[in-house]
């Protein structure tokens, strides 16, 4: 919800691997930090429970500024909360890679400008295996060939393709405003609900109606 | 309310047959996607708002100068960063926590400003947005309904297409009434056969988790189907559809029928038109040879009264189970499983009956409505809880809190040594200051086993009213059947 809608054209990083399966959005970001009612400064609940450990993936100085996560299966899976994309923005991120997302997580990330990618489970095995032998190797993501160019030696190319939704697709790379979008199709909103009236009024239960 | 396909006899004789799911999304489109890939405009019949998911979404609107499109669509509740608590109330918030305290101020003062039905804390009708929807008869067959929270899943219990949505969508729903939404498919989830004495629709949805996987449903919408979905009470179909997004699906469904009907029936925002209501929602089915894009049948009889032993829904097993070994996992899985393992102290192997509990919860928009309070009560009647045990007994809404207070049952929960709360989600997810301490196991009817969710540390066994009231009583993990 930042002023402008968000973009993203592409960008090259190292990666920060993740590799647990079904990783849920408490953990990405504990209910104890949505006691929040703005969205800035997330970063500091990101992963807090697994922060604590010194051997946690993030602490490494390798992968300080590090903008791509690797995760494993059906990352940000659970809650609802729009607050885990939120703290993977504000602590840097800006794309993870993942065999499969879960579904609410992979909206709201793409809504926020945080791109989900899901890569085949071959290419992910190769690169949670090259990134454990050389944490320095870097991808780049480019959103408007939809490609990845992969470090030396892939056995994949240099470069593969990643399907993403092709409209979050659109709006990232023209900075749609997606609620701008809505706001524009009003003629068509108030057309239906005239045609579809309420069987109900909330401000009034029907048992209080005479 | 007749959709233009259907309002054609013509069009509606030779269309093909339709799943449920495809009747209410296609009666909620507002345009058709206009080429491929791009997401329709979905019409959202009801809107629940709650505090932890809105500040921020309504921060957006006040920032573009835009007014709620239907507040009269709207319900607002608190449930999240609520006390528990008898007799704490607002002002004995402020001390426990300012900035939950901060969340409600925002929620009232955004209800007030755009006309919003809210109900606050100490008006009768507050508790879990997810119990009080259907409670109050807001939840009806056939709409869409959306809120800021995962769980909205449960409402598709009625055979309405409800889903949880981010803070983004709150806002564009708030100003527009309408979502941006990608087609999802459809997944029959067949059960045949009765459930046995002693299990329950928390078993139910727990065993079929255990079969989807909790990435299985991903993409997609599950209807659940079978003598042994139509054989529960509204207050079980509940449970089951809560439980969709544990499997990784959005929403659940289940077709309305008689018992829909009656439960509806005489609550208060239900139509006052009732016949013609009724006519209509009778069409909410599954036709005949419509197709699922995925299917899965399994035998209710087979499942047994089950309890989780990892960190997620889907690691799960029957009572008198054992912790699955390393040859029964995939390799790719194993670095996530020995996680769990390590987390929640148990062995590869290992029986987890009697095990020794320290705190017992009974609450949640999974299983705090009237039936699963009954059922712990049943269990606890002429019983003690075993010393060393904590048991937070948290009725899922004000009318529920009642409701059981006129039946006695508080008075079965306090003579048992547990403690009888205000309504709220509690320990569920451990935002209102009711939580686990480092270390300590829980048999809790929640729906999430996750780590740290009831307390940083904390240790969870997700089970039914049932099982987590025998535990209690025994002091350890325990199967109900032995107190039935």
């Amino acid at each position: 919800m930042s002023t402008e809608a968000p973009r993203f054209s592409s960008l090259s990083s190292r990666i920060v691997p993740l590799l647990i399966d079904d990783v849920d959005t408490d953990q990405i970001i504990p209910a104890e930090y949505l006691k929040v009612t703005g969205r800035e400064g997330l970063a500091e609940g990101l992963f807090a429970a697994w922060r604590q450990d010194p051997e946690c993936a993030l602490h490494r100085e390798v992968f300080q500024g590090a903008e791509v996560l690797l995760a494993g299966e059906n990352f940000g899976c659970g809650s609802s909360r729009e607050h885990a994309p939120w703290a993977l923005l504000d602590y840097g991120f800006r794309a993870v890679l993942s065999p499969c997302f879960a579904d609410i997580f992979r909206i709201n990330a793409l809504r926020n400008g945080l791109l989900t990618i899901a890569v085949d489970r071959a290419l992910h095995q190769w690169l949670a295996k090259s990134v454990g032998q050389d944490p320095t190797l870097e991808i780049t993501i480019d959103l408007e060939r939809s490609t990845l160019t992969l470090p030396a030696g892939s056995p994949f190319g240099a470069e593969v393709p990643f399907e993403v939704d092709p409209f979050a697709r659109r709006c990232l790379l023209d900075g749609v405003d997606q609620l701008g979008y809505l706001l524009q199709r009003h003629a068509a909103i108030a057309s239906y609900e005239t045609n579809h009236p309420a069987r109900f009024d909330s401000r009034q239960p029907a048992g209080e109606v005479s | 309310m007749q959709p233009e396909s259907e309002a054609n006899p013509g069009s509606a004789a030779n269309a093909p047959p339709s799943t449920l799911f495809d009747k209410i999304w296609r009666r909620h489109l507002v345009t058709e996607p206009a080429e491929a890939g791009v997401p329709s405009m979905l019409y959202i019949d009801l809107h629940l708002l709650h505090e932890v998911t809105t500040p921020q979404a309504f921060a957006e609107l006040q920032r573009r100068g835009l007014p709620v499109r239907c507040p009269q669509r709207a319900v607002a509740t608190m449930d999240q960063s609520t006390p528990t608590l008898p007799g704490v109330g607002r002002s004995g918030l402020r001390v426990i926590d300012p900035r939950g305290a901060d969340q409600l101020d925002q929620l009232e003062a955004n209800c007030e400003r755009h006309g919003i039905p809210l109900f606050a804390l100490g008006d009768d009708r507050q508790g879990i947005v997810h119990v009080i929807g259907p409670e109050l008869g807001l939840t009806q067959p056939g709409m869409t309904i959306v809120c800021g929270d995962s769980h909205t899943s449960t409402h598709g219990a009625f055979g309405a297409l409800a889903f949880g949505i981010g803070s983004s969508e709150v806002t564009h729903v708030l100003a527009t009434q309408c979502l941006l939404q990608q087609r999802p498919r459809t997944f029959e989830v067949h059960l045949e056969g009765e459930l046995q004495h002693g299990a329950t629709a928390k078993d139910l949805i727990l065993g079929i988790i255990a079969e989807t996987g909790v990435d299985g449903g991903t993409g997609h919408v599950i209807e659940y189907t079978g003598r042994a979905i139509r054989q529960l009470d509204m207050e079980g179909r509940m449970t089951v559809c809560n439980m969709s997004i544990e499997a990784g699906a959005r929403a659940g469904l289940i077709a309305p029928d008689e018992t829909t009907f009656s439960y509806l029936a005489d609550r208060p925002y239900a139509p006052r038109a009732w016949s013609q209501a009724v006519a209509d929602w009778r069409q909410l089915r599954t036709d005949p040879g419509a197709v699922f894009d995925r299917r899965i049948t399994l035998d209710a009889a087979a499942i047994e009264p089950m309890i989780t032993w990892g960190t997620h829904p889907g690691m799960s097993m029957p009572v008198s189970g054992t912790v699955p070994v390393l040859g029964e996992i995939e390799p790719a899985s194993r670095p996530t499983v020995e996680k769990a393992w390590d987390y929640m102290a148990v062995k590869p192997g290992e029986a987890l009956l009697g095990r020794d509990v320290d705190v017992v919860f009974v609450g949640s928009c999974t299983n705090s409505r009237l039936s699963d309070l009954e059922a712990a009560a049943s269990i606890l009647d002429g019983r003690q809880v075993a010393s060393g045990v904590e048991m937070l007994v948290v009725p899922g809404s004000q009318t529920v809190r009642r409701q059981a207070e006129e039946r006695g049952l508080h008075e079965v929960f306090l003579a048992a040594g547990a403690q009888w709360r205000e309504a709220g989600c509690s320990m569920c997810l451990a935002m209102n200051g009711d939580r686990l301490a480092p270390g300590q196991l829980a048999v809790s009817t929640t729906n999430r086993n996750f780590e740290g969710r009831q307390g940083p540390g904390g240790r969870t066994v997700l089970a039914s009213p049932l099982t987590a009231a025998a535990s209690a009583v025994a002091g350890h993990i325990t199967d109900p059947r032995e107190m039935l």
